[in-house]
């Protein structure tokens, strides 16, 4: 049991009704962000276009994050697919307001309600 | 003086010591609670900037952070030792080149173009500094021939009624 023992990210993913949900847990930053980013390669390289990511148990979210997420939904738009955010902590939230992009990812409060919206623009 | 001074190895690995310490000293500075969020956040932004400079220019120099409880701010300095022009140099927010950027004053680039623009490190870059504009309560960033510099201050007393 040493001092780093710590949860510093955890990732998992599964999909429900033809969506890929992307659970994150933990601290995104410029040391963990890499492990995001291959993940989220990794599932538009398996043709997941239509992904979510539930940000609910995020602790920390850094602009390096900012940049993974940005990546990712570039990787999907040039597959016509989306990327949704899920949250609803107001210090995660702050960050996406500052750098002004909640004018470019939907962010829903819950991942059923982030499925539901996907759905109705398909 | 400082009150808490930490160099680190330019690895990203460090930067979440550096916010964690960070914080620890802003709490015991009087920084109060609802503000430690704001602090370990831009300092982090600070540090990873600096890393990322270091790593590009100069890896086997360390990134300085100087932490100092001056009375009623509590003020932290992040340097780096890399040629400027680095990471925070084309994307920065105005204020990046020595004038002080108040509160609120933090521009993001335009994210919508961002989107559609470079990979995702330099999508980072320009938003880390925005990001720190966006959050500390007072900001200075200083490019000299040495480095840069950003320094960041939050109230560390009560404020009065």
């Amino acid at each position: 049991m040493a001092l780093e023992d710590f949860v510093d990210l955890k990732l998992g993913h599964y999909n429900k009704d033809g969506i890929e949900v992307v659970d994150v847990e933990g601290e995104i930053d410029v040391y963990t962000a890499p492990r995001l980013r291959e993940l989220l390669i990794d599932l538009v390289n398996k043709n997941n276009y239509q992904l979510v990511v539930n940000m609910e148990k995020v602790e920390f979210l850094d602009s390096t994050g900012l940049g993974v997420l940005v990546g990712g939904l570039k990787r999907v738009r040039a597959h016509d697919g989306s990327l949704d955010l899920v949250c609803t902590q107001e210090r995660i939230l702050k960050i996406f307001r500052i750098t002004g992009l909640t004018k470019v990812f939907g962010i829903h409060e819950t991942v059923d309600a982030a499925i539901a919206a996907k759905k109705l623009e398909k | 003086m400082a009150t808490v001074e930490v160099t680190f190895t330019p690895l990203p690995a460090h930067v979440r010591t550096a916010r964690l310490v960070a914080t620890a000293v802003a709490r015991r500075s009087g920084v109060d609670e609802a503000l430690l969020d704001e602090v370990r956040l831009a300092v982090g932004e600070a540090c990873s900037r600096a890393v990322e400079a270091h790593r590009r220019h100069c890896p086997a120099e360390p990134v300085r952070i100087e932490m100092t409880d001056q009375g009623e701010r509590f003020v932290v300095v992040v340097s780096d030792h890399a040629p400027t022009g680095t990471p925070a140099g084309d994307a920065a927010p105005p204020g990046a080149n020595g004038h002080t950027v108040g509160p609120g004053a933090g521009s993001a680039p335009d994210a919508a173009a961002v989107v559609h623009g470079a990979d995702d490190a330099a999508i980072a870059a320009g938003f880390g500094l925005a990001v720190i504009s966006g959050l500390a309560d007072d900001v200075r960033v200083s490019s000299t021939s040495s480095g840069v510099s950003v320094r960041m201050s939050w109230p560390s007393a009560a404020p009065t009624a």
